[in-house]
């Protein structure tokens, strides 16, 4: 693999399809889908190989040099006047065991959701153009290394969401791609601020000896590099770093998205065509928790270790609240929407323990609930196809009606609950097991597993009243899965079951970087001034 | 008198002269060549261009020009000619280049074409008076040059007389504009009275030295600086702006918000760094006399001008209009880089400014080309027409998403290096004060998104179609927008080069 640049490829291979789709006329429907489709699917086989030729000793995290499949050269080179420091931005690219499962998960959903996509058909020309460019954008943040790079990605897929949304969405589509662009960029300003302070605190040594103010993210970790005076640099005194954590935590946070920044989501998801909702949920949201463990953690250890606690209430906010909106709702897309809001806070909880095995447990349960979510997704998207309605109360024993589809459903619902066997179930144990250990959180820990009871309460009780009792007659005509459907359920089911059963899989490959990213975050920045607040 | 003082002054100021008989020229030819007026763009376009050479030769080629008396040793003059003049010439040339092919593309100036040898004059006389105050370090011949950028521009503002409307932006400039040159000039003699000079080198030398009333010194800055706000479009001297921009024809109305706003720009910056900054420190920041607070008063006035062009922003309908007001926030965002008083802030203004001209010129551009199918301005008409025009929709899409500061356009670098210069200046709260500001635009320019893509057309609209040359010159109004987005080291490092003012 040396020298081969995967990565860049891995990210880039969506856009040079959407520039292959922009150049065909817009009559050829069939070959603007399979070039889509074709770029997906060429983009998943490299995540394969960069999968099957992982390294599952190196830590990544903080050192360039256990960092695998690197691709760096100077972007952006300034040369300094005496007043103005040298401006040198680096296009820095590298997986590492926290971002590896997230490149899989997002070349996996972004396949499944061209597929689902194939039924569109209003200007689908501009769809996949689109849909590709959020591809690019998506994989972009989860590998890049340079801050800067970082947040030119999390901001390109802004655009293409807000139309995809916005166009072809259901009958509110116009607020809710307008309340999805306006929520996140809010949060992308706290972010542009505390990346713009970070740059003015950390230096980087230059092969020639020079130093310059840099966006590398892994510079950023590491305490000496830091400036005597920088604002967030710890050993200035009336440091910042307290409140820049803050204003990145939030700016994450509202992707997450975490109570109480949440209310952007249900409007997005029940409006969003299902593609886009699978893509919603399947991987957005999870640029939000993975961008705290890749900056917020290692670069502000002191603070994470000081507000730890809250991220945890947070995180047993989330599972709570979004637990009991979910148990109220008689949309069966909202439903699932408030239960990824559930979800998404065990992610926070694993997180917060600050042990190996909460933040396995995290990120593992970052990548089941992109699989499960996204099949939760796709089953509200059958059933709405054919019945146009997606009232939880509107149907009642479709399983007779539609066994085959009920079967998968069952696979997909007890995934989400947690049953054992089934992947939501390990990532959960593990979360619980990481937290539960961590005496700080003990009882929001143990508040918190009600949770699992109330996940249970609303998926059985949405699963009753939609497919068991008596059938509705007016859905007697209602048919089975066709081939397309089942294309884009078993690989899924195969995912949920197989890491069930073996979870190590995908364990392995986070192991040894979690392991560093604990170590980084529990032992660096020691007695330093908090400063701030 | 000192002959060779005189060459060498007139040498300096090449493109001045070369405008002055460029417009000549036109006069002349408007009269010699009274049924046929082709002719004329092109004689504008040869101007322009012998002037864009000399303006590029001023980068390096610098010096005073006009020094009041050989006495003094400084031989410190009417005329400085710098780099940082020279930048802003250069931003004046290139949007009248393009104001040149918007004149002949726009409906609303071929419905007037027998005037076309006055509406060159007019520009040609605009250019002269803003080449002027790019570079002027006077503050009779700033008043001067003033005075000759704003009346042909009251004249160009009600020129095609199609509509009440362009009777009542003249009317309406001329008012505004008669009252803050007043203020101006006013404050230009308390200053005079105050150091007995009117050159901005010896005002600074006069105030390093002597004891003054700060009262009525900062009395006279703020009435100076109320001319100046005039020009760039700033709170509270901003009322002029949305009725003039909306009423002018809109090659004008383009203009205007870029051209004139930078030799406004150029004059604010001159005028504080020539007359009331001492010296540089090491890291690029001024040492600013202590006889006026610039930077408070600086700071109160973008903010109050860009959240104020920002909010009104919102409620607009007539796309003009709304764009009237985002150029009423975009100035607040610059006057930001120059609160900063910093050569960082300086290079960041500098920065902007280029991006500014592209994506707002851009936003324009196809503005006209859409009034001149439709005849409609109003953001309601513009339901669907990412459809029925898809070149002019992602077009016009993409100067938006330049114009809300999103990567990967050029607009988001030039955003990015004022809140870099925000951040290292210490000015934090500021600087999430104009964050903020962007959130609230992003939802005005979305909306015009909004309506070309989400909202279905109701009436049947016609399909815009664009001729060759105007998708060939949309093309080459975005590459600048996207291409500076990923690779803006040339700009920057030519903008690092045009900051340095000559006089300290």
């Amino acid at each position: 693999m040396e020298g081969f640049p995967i990565i860049s490829l891995i990210t880039f291979i969506p856009v040079i399809g959407m520039l292959v789709i922009l150049f065909l006329p817009k009559e050829k429907v069939q070959n603007i889908k399979i070039t889509a489709l074709a770029a997906t699917l060429i983009q998943l086989v490299l995540s394969v190989i960069l999968m099957a030729n992982y390294n599952y000793s190196a830590g990544g995290i903080f050192e360039e040099s256990s960092f695998q499949f690197i691709d760096k050269f100077r972007w952006i080179n300034i040369e300094g006047l005496s007043w103005i420091g040298t401006v040198k931005i680096d296009y820095f690219m590298g997986v590492d065991g926290i971002s590896m499962p997230m490149v899989l998960l997002t070349s996996i959903i972004s396949v499944i959701a061209c597929i689902s996509s194939w039924n569109i058909s209003k200007s689908l020309k501009g769809y996949f153009a689109l849909f590709l460019l959020l591809d690019t954008g998506m994989m972009g943040v989860f590998v890049s290394l340079d801050f800067f790079l970082f947040y030119v990605f999390w901001e390109l897929m802004l655009l293409p969401m807000y139309f995809l949304i916005g166009i072809w969405g259901g009958p509110r589509k116009e607020y809710a791609a307008i309340k999805f662009f306006l929520y996140t960029l809010l949060g992308s300003i706290f972010i542009l601020i505390v990346m713009l302070g970070l740059y003015f605190s950390a230096m980087e040594i230059l092969p020639d000896g020079q130093r310059v103010f840099t966006f590398n993210i892994l510079t950023m970790m590491d305490q000496s590099n830091y400036t005597q005076d920088g604002i967030l640099s710890p050993f200035n005194p009336n440091n910042w770093r307290m409140l820049a954590y803050i204003a990145l935590f939030i700016g994450f946070a509202i992707k997450i998205p975490m109570f109480p920044f949440h209310t952007w989501l249900p409007d997005a998801h029940v409006e969003a065509p299902t593609p886009i909702s699978v893509i919603l949920a399947g991987v957005l949201l999870k640029m939000g928790t993975y961008g705290i463990l890749r900056i917020s953690y290692p670069i502000f250890p002191d603070i994470t270790r000081e507000l730890a606690w809250y991220i945890a209430l947070f995180g047993a906010v989330n599972i709570i609240y979004g637990a009991f909106v979910a148990l109220a709702q008689k949309d069966f897309k909202k439903l699932i929407a408030y239960s990824s809001v559930s979800h998404m806070g065990y992610v926070l909880l694993g997180m917060a323990s600050l042990t190996t095995a909460g933040i396995n447990g995290a990120i593992l349960q970052m990548f089941n609930h992109g699989t499960i979510t996204a099949m939760l997704f796709l089953i509200v998207g059958v059933v709405y196809d054919r019945a146009h309605t997606r009232g939880l109360n509107d149907f009642g024993g479709l399983a007779s009606q539609m066994p085959v589809y009920t079967g998968f459903v069952t696979v997909a619902f007890f995934a989400a609950i947690g049953l054992p066997s089934l992947s939501g179930f390990i990532s959960e144990a593990l979360v619980f097991i990481g937290a539960f250990h961590v005496e700080s959180i003990r009882v929001i820990t143990i508040i918190s597993t009600l949770g699992i009871l109330l996940g249970a309460g609303y998926m059985l009780w949405a699963m009753q009243r939609v497919f068991f009792g008596k059938l509705n007659e007016k859905w007697s005509g209602l048919q089975d899965l066709e081939m397309r459907e089942y294309i884009m359920f078993i690989p899924l089911t195969i995912i949920i079951i197989l890491l069930g059963v073996y979870p190590s899989l995908m364990l392995d490959v986070m192991n040894t970087s979690v392991n560093t990213l604990v170590d980084f975050v529990s032992t660096n920045f020691t007695n330093i001034s908090l400063g701030g607040l | 008198m000192n002959y060779e003082n005189l060459y060498s002054s007139l040498s300096l100021i090449q493109p001045e002269i070369t405008i002055s008989v460029f417009l000549l020229l036109i006069v002349v030819a408007d009269l010699i060549f009274d049924k046929n007026k082709a002719l004329i763009p092109f004689l504008a376009l040869a101007g322009l261009i012998i002037a864009s050479v000399q303006v590029i030769l001023q980068v390096t080629n610098t010096g005073y020009a006009f020094p009041f008396s050989d006495v003094y040793l400084s031989r410190k003059g009417m005329v400085t000619v710098d780099a940082f003049g020279a930048f802003f010439k250069l931003i004046i040339i290139i949007s009248s280049f393009i104001l040149v092919y918007f004149s002949y593309v726009s409906d609303e100036i071929k419905k007037s074409e027998k005037n076309l040898g006055e509406y060159y004059a007019l520009i040609f006389g605009m250019i002269l008076g803003m080449f002027f105050l790019s570079s002027a370090s006077d503050l009779i011949l700033i008043y001067v040059a003033l005075e000759l950028l704003s009346l042909s521009s009251y004249v160009l503002a009600g020129f095609s007389k199609l509509r009440t409307r362009n009777s009542e932006a003249s009317l309406k400039y001329l008012i505004y504009g008669a009252t803050s040159s007043g203020l101006m000039l006013f404050g230009i003699s308390i200053f005079y009275g105050l150091s007995g000079t009117t050159n901005l080198y010896e005002i600074n030398t006069f105030l390093a030295s002597h004891q003054i009333n700060h009262l009525t010194l900062s009395f006279a800055s703020i009435l100076i600086f109320a001319g100046i706000g005039y020009k760039i479009s700033s709170v509270p001297f901003h009322f002029w702006t949305p009725d003039v921009y909306e009423g002018a024809p809109i090659s004008i109305t383009a203009y205007l918000s870029v051209a004139s706003k930078a030799a406004g720009f150029a004059l604010l910056v001159r005028f504080i760094k020539s007359a009331f900054v001492t010296s540089d420190d090491s890291l690029g920041y001024w040492e600013i006399l202590s006889v006026f607070d610039w930077h408070s008063l600086l700071i109160l006035v973008s903010i109050l001008t860009m959240t104020l062009g920002n909010l009104t922003a919102l409620w607009q309908n007539n796309i003009k209009r709304m764009l009237a007001y985002s150029s009423i926030a975009h100035a607040g965002y610059m006057l930001l880089g120059v609160a900063v008083l910093s050569n960082q802030g300086l290079v960041a203004v500098l920065i902007y400014f280029f991006f500014y001209l592209f994506m707002n010129l851009g936003a324009f551009f196809i503005v006209m080309l859409i009034a001149n199918k439709t005849g409609s301005e109003e953001i309601d008409d513009y339901n669907g027409l990412g459809y029925t025009s898809p070149f002019l929709g992602v077009a016009l899409t993409l100067f938006m998403v330049a114009l809300i500061g999103l990567p990967p356009t050029a607009g988001f670098i030039g955003k990015l290096y004022l809140f870099i210069a925000l951040v290292d200046a210490q000015m934090i709260t500021v600087a999430i004060i104009a964050l903020l500001n962007t959130v609230i635009a992003l939802y005005y320019y979305i909306r015009v998104l909004k309506h070309m893509f989400l909202t279905k057309s109701t009436v049947e609209t016609q399909t815009v179609s664009v001729i060759r040359p105007n998708i060939i010159f949309i093309i080459f109004m975005l590459a600048p927008v996207l291409i500076f987005g990923v690779y803006f080291g040339p700009v920057v490092d030519f903008a690092k080069r045009c900051v340095q003012i000559l006089g300290l």
